[in-house]
């Protein structure tokens, strides 16, 4: 590999080094559970996207191929952190979040975390579930 | 028959290409078990899908994806100098309400998703009745800007895409 071959792929590392390191830093630095969320979605986006990227510029000028296997961690992340953190949101929300804090629906039914058993079943056999 | 066999036939070649991905090479071999996998997949699972999502404009999911991706690195940028440089008490974490005119409910899921990844959103919850998505901001001045950016950016291409 060329010099300034190498610098490319430093780059993105260090890059992605930084914004995995904020994102650390905002987990402990952010006041509340809801908050702290934001920090690991940075991770998982730009920290690990700038790994990745760097790798398969690796792979390009030192092995001449392309490699596809960098794509396939983007494509499972991008499936399985928006689960993970709709996971612990909701559980947050469960746990210490009033029905009062947070914006209304808009609509007469509430968030579907705050709908007791009882409410749904009553909207149910109201038929405003026609969707 | 060959609706029989590939009941979903999107699903097959998605399954073959990341097949394909996995193992990094492409030879006779691994293309016929790519092509196994992704005829007994589906034949498997098909009991268990509420419904096939149809797609209306395939194009527009490049579009799509290449919007998200330059969303996702304007927004790490601007989040990381919110983490930095802001103190904890300036900063205004907000709940906003996006009222959703996606049906679909894999739409909403993308949407959701990408909600998620953006940084600086978090979809924390979806209203019972499906008609509005319960979005956290970590530091939102203006949550109306939140919510038609949301709406403009990536709910209308998606309605194009999905409906």
């Amino acid at each position: 590999m060329e010099l300034w071959q190498e610098i490319i792929v430093a780059a993105f590392l260090v890059i992605a080094g930084v914004f995995g390191f904020v994102g650390s830093y905002g987990l402990i630095k952010l006041p509340d559970p809801m908050t702290r969320l934001h920090g690991p979605t940075k991770t998982t986006t730009l920290g690990v996207g700038g790994v990745l990227i760097a790798s398969m510029i690796y792979f390009v000028f030192a092995d001449a191929k392309f490699s596809f296997h960098e794509l396939m961690i983007t494509l499972f992340l991008f499936l399985t952190a928006p689960i993970t953190a709709h996971f612990i949101a909701k559980a947050n929300l469960h746990t210490s979040v009033k029905r009062a804090d947070v914006s209304p629906t808009g609509s007469d039914r509430p968030w579907a975390g705050f709908e007791s058993d009882e409410d749904r079943r009553i909207a149910e056999t109201k038929g405003t579930i026609g969707e | 028959m060959i609706a029989r066999l590939l009941p979903h036939p999107l699903l097959t070649l998605l399954l073959v290409a990341v097949w394909q991905m996995l193992v990094n090479y492409v030879s006779l071999g691994t293309l016929v078990f790519g092509l196994i996998l992704g005829i007994l997949i589906p034949l498997l699972t098909a009991p268990y899908w509420p419904d096939r999502p149809r797609l209306k404009n395939p194009a527009m999911i490049v579009e799509f994806i290449l919007v998200v991706l330059w969303d996702i690195v304007v927004a790490n940028v601007s989040v990381a100098k919110i983490i930095l440089f802001k103190r904890n008490e300036d900063m205004r974490p907000t709940w906003v309400t996006v009222p959703l005119d996606l049906r679909s409910p894999e739409a909403i899921t993308v949407l959701a998703g990408t909600i998620t990844m953006t940084p600086g959103t978090v979809s924390a919850d979806v209203a019972a009745d499906g008609r509005s998505l319960l979005v956290h901001c970590l530091d939102a001045a203006d949550p109306d800007a939140v919510r038609d950016d949301i709406k403009q950016r990536y709910e209308r291409r998606l309605r194009e895409i999905f409906e």
